[in-house]
This record gives C-alpha cells, sequence and structure tokens, in this order.
C-alpha cells in the first residue's frame, strides 16, 4: 500500500450509506406494489388462440413472464412447440 | 376552474404547512385568487402558521355538514385579499371528512377561485388519500432524509394508483419536488443526502430547494407565511417556488454551501 493509498482510504459518508439503503428499499417498495399488469391474463389467453390456428399446442405451452427492475419492464414470451413427428400424427390422423 | 394543488409527504414535520402557508401567499400576492385548506382534521395548524387562529368561527367539517356555508367558513387573509384560509375542525375526528364531502366543497371553491392549496395531514391513510384525491398537482415535500425519501416515494405510488385522475384513467397529477430543511454545508461532508442523492432515487420535476432557516420559525411565531420575509432566505426560495410553479424559469438557488471560511469560524448567519 502506497502512502498515497493511505491518505485517500477514509469511511463511506454517512449520506452515501444511506442513499444505498435508500436505493434497495425503494426499489423493493416499488415491485411490491407495481404487480403484474391486469392484462396479462387476457394476453395470454388471445395468444394461445392465435398460435392454435397454426399450430396444435396444449393450455400450458405458452407463458408469460412480467419482471420489473429499476428502469425497464420485460415481458418474456415463451412457446413450447410440440415435437415435429407427434404433430405429423395428430395431422395425419 | 380552479387547479387543485396537494402539499403532500407521508411523513409529518417536514414542512408541508410552512410550504402551503408560503406557496398559497405567493399565489394570491401575484394576483390569483387562491384557497389553502387545512386537512389535518383534530390537528389544525394552518390557522396559526397564517395568523389567523383567533378568527375561526366555522370550519371545513362544518361546511361538509352542512352547517356553515363555504362563505362563512372562509377566512379572508389579513395580508392579502386574494387570500382565503379553510381551516380544520379542532375537535372532529378524521372520520368526519368523506369523499364526497370534499368533492362537494372543492367543486363549490372551483368555480370562484383559481387555485386551491390542499395541506396534507402526515400519514398515508384516510386524511392524506383525502387531501390528494382530487389534486391535479401534488407538491410532494421531502427532507434530505432517508424516512422522508422513503415515505415521499410511497406517497408517489398512491398519486400514481389512487387519485382522481389515476381512477379515471386520466392524465396522472403532475408531480413536483421541493426539497426543505436543505443545509448544503452538511451536504458538503457528507453527513446529508444531497440534491442529486434525492433525486436518483425519485427523479422528480424540481420546484425549489428551501434551505432550512431560522426565518422560518420566526414567521411562524408571528403567524406570516415565510414567503412574506423578503429577506430570509426561505422566503425567497419560496418566492422561486411560486415563480417556476407559473412557468417562470429561475435558476435554483441555496444549493451550495455559501459560508466562507470567516463566516464559518465567526458562526454566520442563515
Ligand atoms: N426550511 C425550514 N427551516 C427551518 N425549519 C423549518 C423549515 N421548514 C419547516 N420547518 C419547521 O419544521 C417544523 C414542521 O414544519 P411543518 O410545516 O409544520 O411540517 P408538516 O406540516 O409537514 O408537519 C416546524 O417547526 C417548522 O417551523
Ligand atoms: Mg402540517
Amino acid at each position: 500500500m502506497s502512502l498515497l493509498d493511505y491518505f485517500r482510504i477514509s469511511k463511506p459518508k454517512s449520506a452515501d450509506i444511506a442513499k444505498e439503503r435508500l436505493q434497495i428499499l425503494v426499489a423493493h417498495e416499488r415491485a411490491a406494489r407495481n404487480p403484474r399488469p391486469s392484462y396479462l391474463p387476457q394476453l395470454q389467453k388471445e395468444l394461445l388462440e392465435v398460435i392454435r390456428k397454426y399450430v396444435n399446442v396444449d393450455q400450458d405451452a405458452i407463458s408469460v413472464n412480467f419482471e420489473q427492475d429499476d428502469n425497464q419492464e420485460t415481458l418474456e414470451l415463451n412457446i413450447v412447440l410440440p415435437d415435429y413427428q407427434q404433430e405429423n400424427k395428430t395431422i395425419n390422423s | 376552474m380552479a387547479r387543485i394543488i396537494v402539499v403532500t409527504s407521508g411523513k409529518g414535520g417536514v414542512g408541508k404547512t410552512t410550504t402551503s402557508a408560503a406557496i398559497a401567499m405567493g399565489l394570491a400576492k401575484r394576483g390569483h385568487k387562491t384557497a389553502v385548506i387545512d386537512f389535518d382534521v383534530g390537528l389544525r395548524n394552518l390557522d396559526l402558521i397564517m395568523g389567523c387562529e383567533r378568527r375561526v368561527v366555522y370550519d371545513f367539517i362544518n361546511v361538509i355538514n352542512g352547517e356553515a356555508s363555504l362563505n362563512q367558513a372562509l377566512i379572508r387573509d389579513k395580508n392579502c385579499n386574494l387570500l382565503y384560509i379553510l381551516p380544520a375542525s379542532q375537535t372532529r375526528d378524521k372520520d368526519a371528512l368523506t369523499l364526497e364531502g370534499v368533492g362537494k366543497v372543492l367543486d363549490e371553491l372551483s368555480g370562484d377561485f383559481q387555485y386551491i392549496v390542499c395541506d396534507s395531514p402526515a400519514g398515508i391513510e384516510k386524511g392524506a388519500y383525502l387531501a390528494l384525491y382530487y389534486a391535479d398537482d401534488a407538491f410532494v415535500v421531502t427532507n434530505p432524509e432517508i424516512s422522508s425519501v422513503r415515505d415521499s416515494d410511497r406517497m408517489l405510488g398512491i398519486l400514481a394508483s389512487k387519485s382522481r385522475r389515476a381512477e379515471n384513467n386520466e392524465e396522472p397529477v403532475k408531480e413536483f419536488l421541493l426539497l426543505t430543511r436543505y443545509d448544503p454545508s452538511r451536504v458538503k461532508s457528507g453527513e446529508m443526502l444531497g440534491l442529486d442523492d434525492v433525486q436518483d432515487i425519485l427523479s422528480l420535476h424540481l420546484l425549489g430547494i428551501i434551505p432550512e432557516s431560522k426565518s422560518v420559525l420566526t414567521a411562524s411565531n408571528a403567524g406570516m407565511p415565510v414567503i412574506l420575509d423578503e429577506k430570509s432566505e426561505a422566503g425567497q426560495a419560496y418566492e422561486d417556488v411560486v415563480a417556476r410553479y407559473l412557468g417562470e424559469d429561475r435558476p435554483h438557488r441555496f444549493i451550495e454551501d455559501k459560508k466562507g471560511f470567516f463566516r464559518k469560524l465567526f458562526g454566520g448567519k442563515s
């Protein structure tokens, strides 16, 4: 450790500690009071209808996830397509 | 149609009543007919800060209950004839205020006034909710201190979800930040959250910084809104706030620690 480093080391300022604690707390509280948007179930239902026009999928083959952090909201859509062969079977039968 | 302003914070003792009195006076002095309403039922204070406590005959609850007309209850300010005060009841409890009752009074005032300032009680319960419900604009009074910033953030959540504008899917309540009891020297030494720290969390439109100032106590002792003390920093800061709210572009003051070495040494007056 150089002499310079020695002088630079100081306790974090108490305002900095306060700010860090606040940022964590506020992010949690914001997430808690903004639960999933209310349109999600309807969106999921309609998406399923559209997809079923083209592919024969199960009710639970589709999942819609909503996530939120400090500065963005993410909507994650997951569709599990059926096996190709299985698909063929259904179409052939 | 009046513009309805709520002065809110969540936390108590941050300067809501001081602010309500100052900005109501500021708006009225600039020629806008203004009413300021004390929503702190049971703990009324606004009349003291405005210096009209001995002229209170009827109050907000009397008007809601039809025991007095609005004209009987409104008190004209002694310094400015465009300013009127509607005091809170000292004896009733908070349940005497109802959403419909408050709406009726604000509606009636709206016809005659340009601005209605609602001085919110502390807390996030019914009283604070009723004060903010009908608001067009919210002045969020915040101290540079951890629990005040947190409560302000919770208040913002309530404004965004429970106000009339939110319920009716109208344009949201406009939110403004007033950072009060600010002490630049303590910010500089790292003991107090600074403007940037608070804005990193709240990111609101800043209406002004009100410095911690002895003149606030002196003004409340005299029953005179501090904005009338044009020599004081707090008075000037509130004057700026009103000007900015009305659309004037003024640089922010009272952010820097101005006390020079000598003033510090000999104890400068704030
Ligand atoms: N800028 C300021 N400088 C110094 N004291 C202040 C300032 N603003 C408010 N105060 C004091 O803080 C206390 C609480 O203020 P008040 O306006 O009654 O807060 P609230 O209505 O939010 O409870 C009062 O004693 C008041 O004089
Ligand atoms: Mg108060």
